[in-house]
Protein backbone atom coordinates (compact mmCIF):
# COMPACT_ATOMS: atom_id res chain seq x y z
CA UNK A 1 0.00 0.00 0.00
CA UNK A 2 1.14 3.65 -0.54
CA UNK A 3 -0.49 6.85 -0.07
CA UNK A 4 0.75 10.39 -1.86
CA UNK A 5 0.67 13.79 0.24
CA UNK A 6 0.91 17.10 -0.79
CA UNK A 7 1.52 19.64 1.47
CA UNK A 8 0.70 23.27 0.53
CA UNK A 9 0.71 26.74 1.46
CA UNK A 10 2.43 30.25 1.85
CA UNK A 11 5.91 30.45 2.04
CA UNK A 12 7.11 30.25 5.43
CA UNK A 13 3.91 28.40 7.13
CA UNK A 14 6.40 25.70 7.07
CA UNK A 15 4.68 23.27 4.94
CA UNK A 16 8.06 22.02 3.59
CA UNK A 17 9.41 21.19 6.96
CA UNK A 18 5.98 19.65 7.96
CA UNK A 19 6.50 17.14 4.96
CA UNK A 20 10.23 16.56 5.87
CA UNK A 21 8.76 15.85 9.46
CA UNK A 22 5.94 13.26 7.63
CA UNK A 23 8.70 11.79 5.42
CA UNK A 24 10.57 11.02 8.63
CA UNK A 25 7.93 9.63 10.66
CA UNK A 26 7.23 7.25 7.47
CA UNK A 27 10.73 5.80 7.91
CA UNK A 28 10.21 5.40 11.70
CA UNK A 29 6.86 3.35 11.02
CA UNK A 30 9.36 1.36 8.82
CA UNK A 31 8.10 2.46 5.49
CA UNK A 32 9.43 4.13 2.42
CA UNK A 33 9.44 7.65 1.45
CA UNK A 34 10.24 10.17 -0.75
CA UNK A 35 9.56 14.15 -0.60
CA UNK A 36 10.24 16.33 -3.12
CA UNK A 37 9.56 20.08 -2.93
CA UNK A 38 7.96 22.39 -6.11
CA UNK A 39 11.27 24.24 -6.61
CA UNK A 40 10.51 26.74 -9.45
CA UNK A 41 11.17 30.54 -9.22
CA UNK A 42 9.91 30.79 -5.76
CA UNK A 43 9.61 33.80 -3.64
CA UNK A 44 8.89 35.14 -0.24
CA UNK A 45 5.18 34.95 1.02
CA UNK A 46 4.11 33.12 -2.69
CA UNK A 47 3.16 29.64 -2.41
CA UNK A 48 5.20 26.34 -2.14
CA UNK A 49 4.15 23.01 -2.18
CA UNK A 50 6.24 19.31 -1.37
CA UNK A 51 4.58 16.28 -2.31
CA UNK A 52 5.49 13.23 0.03
CA UNK A 53 5.19 9.59 -0.45
CA UNK A 54 4.87 6.73 2.04
CA UNK A 55 4.74 3.41 0.63
CA UNK A 56 5.48 -0.17 1.84
CA UNK A 57 6.57 -0.93 -1.65
CA UNK A 58 9.82 0.86 -3.41
CA UNK A 59 8.32 4.37 -4.25
CA UNK A 60 7.71 4.49 -8.33
CA UNK A 61 7.07 8.26 -9.28
CA UNK A 62 7.83 10.61 -6.51
CA UNK A 63 6.12 13.35 -7.87
CA UNK A 64 2.47 13.50 -7.12
CA UNK A 65 -0.39 14.08 -9.67
CA UNK A 66 -3.24 12.50 -8.13
CA UNK A 67 -2.26 12.80 -4.16
CA UNK A 68 -4.53 11.09 -1.90
CA UNK A 69 -3.98 14.02 0.99
CA UNK A 70 -3.94 17.21 0.90
CA UNK A 71 -3.22 19.67 3.50
CA UNK A 72 -4.09 23.03 2.27
CA UNK A 73 -2.78 26.33 3.95
CA UNK A 74 -4.34 28.93 2.37
CA UNK A 75 -7.00 29.66 -0.46
CA UNK A 76 -4.66 29.35 -3.67
CA UNK A 77 -3.37 25.89 -2.35
CA UNK A 78 -7.30 24.85 -1.67
CA UNK A 79 -7.88 26.01 -5.04
CA UNK A 80 -4.61 24.23 -7.05
CA UNK A 81 -5.28 20.96 -5.06
CA UNK A 82 -9.00 20.70 -4.42
CA UNK A 83 -9.64 18.78 -8.02
CA UNK A 84 -6.36 16.32 -8.04
CA UNK A 85 -7.32 14.85 -5.18
CA UNK A 86 -7.93 10.80 -5.87
CA UNK A 87 -11.50 9.96 -5.38
CA UNK A 88 -12.56 9.35 -2.23
CA UNK A 89 -9.39 11.16 -0.40
CA UNK A 90 -8.96 13.39 2.12
CA UNK A 91 -8.57 17.22 2.46
CA UNK A 92 -7.53 19.05 5.30
CA UNK A 93 -7.38 23.01 5.35
CA UNK A 94 -7.23 25.40 7.66
CA UNK A 95 -10.34 27.65 8.33
CA UNK A 96 -8.42 29.99 9.87
CA UNK A 97 -7.29 31.43 6.37
CA UNK A 98 -9.83 29.36 4.08
CA UNK A 99 -13.76 30.71 4.36
CA UNK A 100 -14.63 29.10 1.26
CA UNK A 101 -16.80 25.71 1.01
CA UNK A 102 -15.63 22.57 -0.15
CA UNK A 103 -16.54 21.75 -4.14
CA UNK A 104 -16.51 18.09 -3.97
CA UNK A 105 -18.48 15.66 -2.40
CA UNK A 106 -16.39 12.74 -2.91
CA UNK A 107 -13.77 13.50 -0.40
CA UNK A 108 -13.55 13.77 3.24
CA UNK A 109 -12.89 17.19 4.56
CA UNK A 110 -11.40 18.50 7.81
CA UNK A 111 -11.84 22.31 8.71
CA UNK A 112 -8.71 22.87 11.16
CA UNK A 113 -8.64 26.83 12.57
CA UNK A 114 -4.71 25.72 13.07
CA UNK A 115 -3.80 29.64 13.05
CA UNK A 116 -6.20 30.15 15.82
CA UNK A 117 -5.61 26.89 18.22
CA UNK A 118 -1.22 27.58 17.30
CA UNK A 119 -1.84 31.58 19.12
CA UNK A 120 -3.67 30.21 21.87
CA UNK A 121 -0.71 27.48 22.26
CA UNK A 122 1.68 30.71 22.20
CA UNK A 123 3.26 30.98 18.64
CA UNK A 124 1.32 31.07 15.34
CA UNK A 125 4.54 28.98 13.97
CA UNK A 126 3.31 25.83 15.08
CA UNK A 127 0.23 25.97 13.00
CA UNK A 128 1.82 23.32 10.65
CA UNK A 129 1.85 20.78 13.52
CA UNK A 130 -1.41 21.03 14.41
CA UNK A 131 -2.62 20.75 10.15
CA UNK A 132 -0.31 17.84 10.29
CA UNK A 133 -1.65 15.88 13.69
CA UNK A 134 -5.27 16.78 12.30
CA UNK A 135 -4.13 15.02 8.95
CA UNK A 136 -1.92 12.08 10.95
CA UNK A 137 -5.25 11.33 12.76
CA UNK A 138 -7.77 11.33 10.11
CA UNK A 139 -5.84 9.60 7.42
CA UNK A 140 -3.70 6.81 10.00
CA UNK A 141 -1.36 6.21 7.00
CA UNK A 142 1.70 7.76 9.41
CA UNK A 143 1.45 7.30 13.36
CA UNK A 144 1.76 10.41 15.26
CA UNK A 145 3.75 8.73 17.59
CA UNK A 146 6.69 8.01 15.11
CA UNK A 147 6.08 11.74 14.49
CA UNK A 148 6.25 13.13 17.94
CA UNK A 149 9.29 11.06 18.06
CA UNK A 150 11.09 12.83 15.04
CA UNK A 151 10.07 15.89 16.44
CA UNK A 152 12.59 15.03 19.92
CA UNK A 153 15.25 13.70 17.81
CA UNK A 154 15.47 16.90 15.60
CA UNK A 155 14.64 19.75 18.22
CA UNK A 156 17.94 20.06 20.14
CA UNK A 157 20.23 22.13 21.70
CA UNK A 158 18.16 25.84 22.34
CA UNK A 159 15.33 24.58 20.01
CA UNK A 160 14.82 21.43 22.74
CA UNK A 161 12.09 23.70 24.84
CA UNK A 162 9.97 24.43 21.65
CA UNK A 163 9.24 20.54 21.70
CA UNK A 164 6.40 20.73 24.19
CA UNK A 165 4.31 23.38 22.48
CA UNK A 166 4.69 20.99 18.93
CA UNK A 167 3.79 18.15 20.69
CA UNK A 168 0.60 19.80 21.95
CA UNK A 169 0.27 21.75 18.65
CA UNK A 170 -0.16 18.15 16.97
CA UNK A 171 -2.45 16.62 20.16
CA UNK A 172 -4.51 19.62 19.41
CA UNK A 173 -5.38 18.75 15.55
CA UNK A 174 -5.81 15.18 16.30
CA UNK A 175 -8.36 16.38 18.88
CA UNK A 176 -10.40 18.66 16.14
CA UNK A 177 -9.80 15.64 13.34
CA UNK A 178 -10.89 13.13 15.92
CA UNK B 1 25.03 -0.73 9.11
CA UNK B 2 24.36 2.65 8.89
CA UNK B 3 21.23 4.16 9.77
CA UNK B 4 18.74 5.28 7.19
CA UNK B 5 18.72 8.80 7.26
CA UNK B 6 16.37 11.38 5.31
CA UNK B 7 18.74 13.29 2.61
CA UNK B 8 18.20 15.35 0.04
CA UNK B 9 20.10 14.26 -3.51
CA UNK B 10 22.17 17.13 -3.94
CA UNK B 11 23.62 16.81 -0.18
CA UNK B 12 23.49 12.99 -0.39
CA UNK B 13 25.68 13.13 -3.67
CA UNK B 14 28.56 15.92 -1.78
CA UNK B 15 28.81 13.11 1.31
CA UNK B 16 28.88 10.34 -1.10
CA UNK B 17 31.25 11.60 -3.05
CA UNK B 18 33.48 12.23 0.46
CA UNK B 19 33.45 9.02 1.62
CA UNK B 20 34.31 7.67 -1.21
CA UNK B 21 37.94 9.75 -1.39
CA UNK B 22 37.01 12.69 -2.59
CA UNK B 23 39.04 15.81 -1.18
CA UNK B 24 39.03 18.66 -3.66
CA UNK B 25 35.99 19.89 -5.30
CA UNK B 26 35.74 23.02 -7.91
CA UNK B 27 32.38 24.47 -9.13
CA UNK B 28 30.15 27.38 -9.75
CA UNK B 29 26.75 27.90 -8.83
CA UNK B 30 23.42 26.69 -10.87
CA UNK B 31 19.88 25.61 -10.07
CA UNK B 32 19.29 22.56 -9.66
CA UNK B 33 22.78 21.41 -7.88
CA UNK B 34 23.24 24.15 -5.36
CA UNK B 35 23.23 22.06 -2.38
CA UNK B 36 26.34 20.33 -3.75
CA UNK B 37 28.71 23.04 -3.84
CA UNK B 38 26.97 24.55 -0.40
CA UNK B 39 27.03 20.74 1.60
CA UNK B 40 31.10 20.48 0.31
CA UNK B 41 32.43 24.26 1.12
CA UNK B 42 31.22 23.13 4.76
CA UNK B 43 32.04 19.50 4.56
CA UNK B 44 35.49 19.48 2.82
CA UNK B 45 37.46 21.71 5.36
CA UNK B 46 35.84 19.35 8.31
CA UNK B 47 37.79 16.64 6.47
CA UNK B 48 41.08 18.13 5.36
CA UNK B 49 39.92 18.87 1.90
CA UNK B 50 39.46 22.04 -0.33
CA UNK B 51 36.38 23.85 -1.57
CA UNK B 52 36.83 26.60 -3.64
CA UNK B 53 33.79 28.77 -6.05
CA UNK B 54 35.50 29.28 -9.32
CA UNK B 55 34.71 32.54 -11.41
CA UNK B 56 33.38 30.33 -13.88
CA UNK B 57 32.36 27.03 -14.90
CA UNK B 58 35.42 26.85 -17.34
CA UNK B 59 37.73 27.77 -14.29
CA UNK B 60 36.05 25.22 -12.62
CA UNK B 61 37.02 22.49 -14.66
CA UNK B 62 40.47 23.28 -15.50
CA UNK B 63 40.99 23.39 -11.78
CA UNK B 64 39.52 19.71 -11.52
CA UNK B 65 41.92 19.02 -14.45
CA UNK B 66 44.86 20.39 -12.47
CA UNK B 67 43.95 18.69 -9.02
CA UNK B 68 43.37 15.46 -11.35
CA UNK B 69 46.64 16.12 -12.78
CA UNK B 70 48.08 16.26 -9.94
CA UNK B 71 46.91 12.67 -8.55
CA UNK B 72 43.92 14.14 -6.44
CA UNK B 73 40.47 12.33 -6.07
CA UNK B 74 38.20 15.88 -7.27
CA UNK B 75 35.10 16.30 -8.49
CA UNK B 76 32.60 19.26 -10.15
CA UNK B 77 29.15 19.52 -10.22
CA UNK B 78 26.53 21.46 -12.37
CA UNK B 79 23.75 21.89 -14.27
CA UNK B 80 23.09 21.68 -17.73
CA UNK B 81 24.43 25.14 -19.46
CA UNK B 82 27.03 24.88 -17.18
CA UNK B 83 28.01 21.45 -17.76
CA UNK B 84 28.17 23.15 -21.57
CA UNK B 85 31.06 25.39 -20.66
CA UNK B 86 32.73 22.64 -19.29
CA UNK B 87 33.08 20.56 -22.44
CA UNK B 88 36.33 21.77 -23.55
CA UNK B 89 38.05 21.05 -20.34
CA UNK B 90 35.83 17.73 -20.06
CA UNK B 91 37.58 16.92 -23.68
CA UNK B 92 41.05 17.84 -22.45
CA UNK B 93 40.63 15.63 -19.22
CA UNK B 94 39.80 12.89 -21.37
CA UNK B 95 42.33 12.98 -23.35
CA UNK B 96 44.86 13.48 -20.64
CA UNK B 97 43.20 9.91 -19.38
CA UNK B 98 42.60 11.56 -16.15
CA UNK B 99 39.37 10.70 -13.77
CA UNK B 100 37.57 12.97 -12.08
CA UNK B 101 33.74 12.58 -11.25
CA UNK B 102 31.24 15.30 -13.12
CA UNK B 103 27.95 15.74 -11.87
CA UNK B 104 25.19 16.99 -14.24
CA UNK B 105 21.64 17.77 -12.35
CA UNK B 106 20.65 18.07 -16.00
CA UNK B 107 17.37 20.90 -16.28
CA UNK B 108 15.73 21.82 -19.17
CA UNK B 109 17.30 23.29 -22.35
CA UNK B 110 18.20 24.51 -24.96
CA UNK B 111 20.13 27.40 -24.03
CA UNK B 112 19.46 29.11 -20.44
CA UNK B 113 16.88 26.70 -20.65
CA UNK B 114 14.96 26.62 -17.49
CA UNK B 115 15.45 25.41 -13.81
CA UNK B 116 13.04 22.27 -13.81
CA UNK B 117 14.54 18.41 -14.55
CA UNK B 118 15.33 16.73 -17.83
CA UNK B 119 16.95 14.48 -19.54
CA UNK B 120 17.99 16.25 -22.59
CA UNK B 121 21.64 15.87 -22.34
CA UNK B 122 21.76 12.61 -22.89
CA UNK B 123 23.81 13.00 -26.56
CA UNK B 124 26.56 15.40 -24.47
CA UNK B 125 27.33 13.41 -21.66
CA UNK B 126 27.26 9.55 -24.12
CA UNK B 127 28.53 11.01 -27.05
CA UNK B 128 31.64 13.05 -26.53
CA UNK B 129 29.78 16.72 -25.84
CA UNK B 130 33.71 18.65 -26.42
CA UNK B 131 35.27 17.87 -29.38
CA UNK B 132 37.30 14.99 -30.18
CA UNK B 133 36.92 11.08 -30.18
CA UNK B 134 36.19 10.61 -26.24
CA UNK B 135 33.90 9.05 -24.05
CA UNK B 136 33.01 8.83 -20.21
CA UNK B 137 31.79 6.04 -17.61
CA UNK B 138 28.22 7.61 -17.45
CA UNK B 139 25.96 6.44 -14.52
CA UNK B 140 22.30 7.32 -14.61
CA UNK B 141 21.03 6.86 -10.90
CA UNK B 142 17.10 6.45 -10.33
CA UNK B 143 17.44 6.84 -6.63
CA UNK B 144 19.26 8.56 -3.64
CA UNK B 145 20.75 5.28 -2.50
CA UNK B 146 21.77 4.39 -5.95
CA UNK B 147 23.11 7.07 -6.50
CA UNK B 148 25.24 7.45 -3.33
CA UNK B 149 26.62 3.62 -4.53
CA UNK B 150 27.54 4.59 -7.69
CA UNK B 151 29.40 8.08 -6.68
CA UNK B 152 31.05 5.69 -3.82
CA UNK B 153 32.70 3.12 -6.63
CA UNK B 154 32.82 6.09 -9.42
CA UNK B 155 36.88 6.97 -8.68
CA UNK B 156 37.59 3.77 -8.53
CA UNK B 157 35.87 2.98 -11.90
CA UNK B 158 37.30 6.00 -13.57
CA UNK B 159 40.80 5.67 -12.16
CA UNK B 160 40.46 1.89 -13.14
CA UNK B 161 40.11 2.50 -16.74
CA UNK B 162 41.72 6.25 -16.76
CA UNK B 163 38.27 7.78 -17.99
CA UNK B 164 36.28 10.71 -16.32
CA UNK B 165 33.31 9.66 -14.78
CA UNK B 166 30.13 11.28 -15.13
CA UNK B 167 26.60 10.99 -13.03
CA UNK B 168 23.66 11.98 -15.38
CA UNK B 169 20.74 12.68 -13.02
CA UNK B 170 18.28 15.53 -13.03
CA UNK B 171 16.54 18.17 -11.43
CA UNK B 172 13.92 15.64 -9.48
CA UNK B 173 17.18 13.47 -8.14
CA UNK B 174 18.84 16.43 -6.42
CA UNK B 175 15.70 18.00 -4.93
CA UNK B 176 14.21 15.61 -3.44
CA UNK B 177 14.79 13.50 -0.37
CA UNK B 178 14.99 9.80 0.45
CA UNK B 179 15.95 7.78 2.94
CA UNK B 180 19.76 6.76 2.12
CA UNK B 181 21.84 4.57 3.97
CA UNK B 182 25.76 5.79 3.82
CA UNK B 183 28.96 3.53 2.99
CA UNK B 184 32.11 3.89 5.48
CA UNK B 185 34.26 6.36 4.94
CA UNK B 186 36.88 5.54 2.50
CA UNK B 187 40.59 6.66 3.45
CA UNK B 188 41.50 8.97 0.94
CA UNK B 189 44.04 7.98 -1.76
CA UNK B 190 47.60 10.27 -1.30
CA UNK B 191 47.47 12.01 -4.40
CA UNK B 192 51.35 11.49 -4.14
CA UNK B 193 50.44 7.94 -4.79
CA UNK B 194 49.08 7.72 -7.91
CA UNK B 195 50.58 5.85 -10.63
CA UNK B 196 50.16 8.50 -13.51
CA UNK B 197 50.02 12.13 -11.81
CA UNK B 198 52.74 15.07 -12.03
CA UNK B 199 53.43 14.45 -8.48
CA UNK B 200 57.14 15.58 -8.26
CA UNK B 201 59.75 13.49 -10.68
CA UNK B 202 63.00 13.04 -7.75
CA UNK B 203 63.75 9.54 -8.15
CA UNK B 204 62.01 8.76 -11.22
CA UNK B 205 61.28 9.60 -15.01
CA UNK B 206 59.29 12.86 -15.39
CA UNK B 207 55.63 11.72 -16.23
CA UNK B 208 54.09 14.39 -18.64
CA UNK B 209 50.18 14.72 -18.20
CA UNK B 210 48.61 16.76 -21.96
CA UNK B 211 46.19 16.08 -24.42
CA UNK B 212 48.18 17.28 -27.38
CA UNK B 213 50.92 16.00 -29.57
CA UNK B 214 52.09 17.34 -32.93
CA UNK B 215 52.94 14.42 -33.82
CA UNK B 216 49.72 12.65 -35.84
CA UNK B 217 51.08 9.10 -35.57
CA UNK B 218 51.45 9.40 -31.43
CA UNK B 219 47.86 10.80 -31.56
CA UNK B 220 46.73 8.24 -33.42
CA UNK B 221 48.16 5.67 -30.96
CA UNK B 222 46.46 7.41 -28.06
CA UNK B 223 43.25 7.20 -30.07
CA UNK B 224 43.87 3.47 -30.35
CA UNK B 225 44.50 3.28 -26.95
CA UNK B 226 41.17 4.85 -25.44
CA UNK B 227 39.48 2.83 -28.08
CA UNK B 228 40.61 -0.76 -26.45
CA UNK B 229 39.62 1.16 -23.18
CA UNK B 230 36.66 1.21 -24.40
CA UNK B 231 35.82 -2.00 -25.49
CA UNK B 232 36.93 -2.85 -22.17
CA UNK B 233 34.83 -0.44 -20.55
CA UNK B 234 31.60 -2.02 -22.58
CA UNK B 235 32.69 -5.60 -21.63
CA UNK B 236 32.60 -5.30 -17.68
CA UNK B 237 31.26 -2.20 -16.40
CA UNK B 238 27.59 -2.38 -18.25
CA UNK B 239 24.55 -2.04 -15.74
CA UNK B 240 21.40 -2.46 -15.62
CA UNK B 241 18.13 -3.86 -14.29
CA UNK B 242 15.23 -5.45 -15.55
CA UNK B 243 11.83 -4.97 -14.26
CA UNK B 244 9.02 -7.76 -14.37
CA UNK B 245 10.62 -8.60 -17.84
CA UNK B 246 10.33 -12.41 -17.96
CA UNK B 247 7.34 -12.72 -19.55
CA UNK B 248 6.94 -9.19 -20.85
CA UNK B 249 5.38 -8.87 -24.30
CA UNK B 250 6.19 -5.07 -24.41
CA UNK B 251 8.88 -3.50 -22.76
CA UNK B 252 9.77 0.01 -21.77
CA UNK B 253 13.36 1.56 -21.88
CA UNK B 254 14.00 3.78 -19.31
CA UNK B 255 16.31 5.77 -17.03
CA UNK B 256 16.38 8.15 -14.03
CA UNK B 257 13.66 9.72 -13.16
CA UNK B 258 11.36 8.66 -16.40
CA UNK B 259 12.29 5.14 -15.27
CA UNK B 260 10.49 5.75 -11.50
CA UNK B 261 7.66 7.07 -13.26
CA UNK B 262 7.75 3.72 -16.02
CA UNK B 263 7.57 1.51 -13.17
CA UNK B 264 4.69 2.64 -11.35
CA UNK B 265 3.26 2.44 -15.26
CA UNK B 266 4.62 -1.63 -15.56
CA UNK B 267 2.63 -1.95 -12.06
CA UNK B 268 -0.36 -0.40 -13.05
CA UNK B 269 -0.19 -2.05 -16.48
CA UNK B 270 0.28 -5.12 -14.82
CA UNK B 271 -2.91 -5.06 -12.56
CA UNK B 272 -4.74 -4.63 -15.90
CA UNK B 273 -3.43 -7.80 -16.85
CA UNK B 274 -0.98 -5.94 -19.58
CA UNK B 275 2.26 -8.01 -19.66
CA UNK B 276 4.03 -4.79 -19.57
CA UNK B 277 8.37 -4.22 -18.46
CA UNK B 278 11.16 -2.08 -18.20
CA UNK B 279 15.08 -1.97 -18.94
CA UNK B 280 16.43 0.11 -17.28
CA UNK B 281 19.88 1.52 -18.11
CA UNK B 282 22.25 1.91 -15.17
CA UNK B 283 25.36 3.49 -17.39
CA UNK B 284 24.09 4.83 -20.23
CA UNK B 285 27.51 4.43 -21.38
CA UNK B 286 28.71 1.74 -22.06
CA UNK B 287 25.02 1.11 -22.95
CA UNK B 288 23.11 -2.40 -22.19
CA UNK B 289 22.97 -3.11 -25.81
CA UNK B 290 22.94 -6.37 -24.73
CA UNK B 291 20.37 -6.62 -22.58
CA UNK B 292 17.98 -4.96 -24.99
CA UNK B 293 19.27 -7.15 -28.18
CA UNK B 294 18.02 -9.80 -25.86
CA UNK B 295 14.81 -8.80 -24.97
CA UNK B 296 13.97 -8.24 -28.85
CA UNK B 297 14.05 -11.52 -29.77
CA UNK B 298 10.83 -12.09 -27.27
CA UNK B 299 8.86 -9.05 -27.05
CA UNK B 300 6.61 -7.31 -29.39
CA UNK B 301 7.73 -4.03 -29.29
CA UNK B 302 9.63 -1.33 -26.74
CA UNK B 303 8.55 2.22 -26.28
CA UNK B 304 11.73 4.37 -24.53
CA UNK B 305 10.34 7.28 -22.32
CA UNK B 306 12.36 10.19 -21.97
CA UNK B 307 12.35 13.76 -20.41
CA UNK B 308 13.63 15.08 -24.28
CA UNK B 309 12.86 15.04 -27.70
CA UNK B 310 14.45 11.57 -27.77
CA UNK B 311 17.98 10.83 -27.43
CA UNK B 312 18.63 7.69 -25.31
CA UNK B 313 15.92 5.83 -28.26
CA UNK B 314 18.76 6.29 -31.13
CA UNK B 315 20.94 3.58 -28.77
CA UNK B 316 17.99 1.41 -28.19
CA UNK B 317 17.43 1.52 -31.81
CA UNK B 318 20.62 0.72 -32.74
CA UNK B 319 20.39 -2.13 -30.26
CA UNK B 320 17.79 -3.73 -31.11
CA UNK B 321 18.73 -3.37 -34.68
CA UNK B 322 15.30 -3.40 -36.89
CA UNK B 323 14.38 -6.83 -35.40
CA UNK B 324 10.80 -4.75 -33.78
CA UNK B 325 9.29 -1.54 -33.82
CA UNK B 326 10.75 1.17 -31.23
CA UNK B 327 8.84 3.96 -29.93
CA UNK B 328 8.47 7.03 -28.20
CA UNK B 329 6.87 8.69 -25.66
CA UNK B 330 9.19 11.96 -25.40
CA UNK B 331 8.72 14.62 -22.44
CA UNK B 332 11.35 17.90 -23.36
CA UNK B 333 11.32 21.24 -22.06
CA UNK B 334 11.38 20.30 -17.83
CA UNK B 335 8.55 18.51 -17.68
CA UNK B 336 7.85 15.62 -16.67
CA UNK B 337 5.81 11.96 -18.04
CA UNK B 338 2.81 11.01 -16.87
CA UNK B 339 2.08 7.73 -15.81
CA UNK B 340 -1.17 7.18 -17.00
CA UNK B 341 -0.75 8.94 -20.49
CA UNK B 342 2.87 6.50 -20.83
CA UNK B 343 -0.13 3.62 -20.06
CA UNK B 344 -2.48 4.79 -22.67
CA UNK B 345 0.21 5.12 -25.35
CA UNK B 346 1.35 1.42 -24.57
CA UNK B 347 -2.10 0.41 -24.76
CA UNK B 348 -2.69 2.29 -27.77
CA UNK B 349 0.60 0.68 -29.67
CA UNK B 350 -0.51 -3.22 -28.28
CA UNK B 351 -4.13 -3.01 -29.44
CA UNK B 352 -2.91 -1.53 -33.06
CA UNK B 353 -4.95 1.87 -32.82
CA UNK B 354 -1.44 4.05 -33.28
CA UNK B 355 1.68 5.39 -31.44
Amino acid sequence: MQKEYILSGFGGQGLMLAGVLLSEAGILDGKNVSWIPSYGPEMRGGTANCAVVVSEEPIGSPIVDNPDVVIAMNLPSMDKFEPLIKKGGLMVFNSSLIKSTPKRDDLTYVAVPANEIAESLGSEKVANMVMLGAMLKADGWVSTSSLGKVIEKKMTGSKAKFIPMNIAAIKKGEEIAG
Amino acid sequence: MSERKLFKGNEAVAEAAVRAGCRYFFGYPITPQNEIPEYMSRRLPEVGGCFLQAESEVAAINMVYGAASAGARVMTSSSSPGISLKQEGISYIAGSLLSPLIVNMVRGGPGLGDIQPAQSDYFQATKGGGHGDYRLIVFAPASIQEMVDLIYISFETGEKYRMPVMILADGVLGQMMESVEFPAMKEPKDPKSSAYGVTGAQGRPARVVKAFDLDPELMYNLNEKLADTWKKAEESEVRVEEYLMDDAEFALVAYGTSSRICRSVVDKARSEGVKLGLIRPITVWPFPKKAIGKAAGKVRGFLTVEMSLGQMVEDVRLAVDGKKPVYLHAVPGGLIPKRDEVLAQVKSIIQGKGV
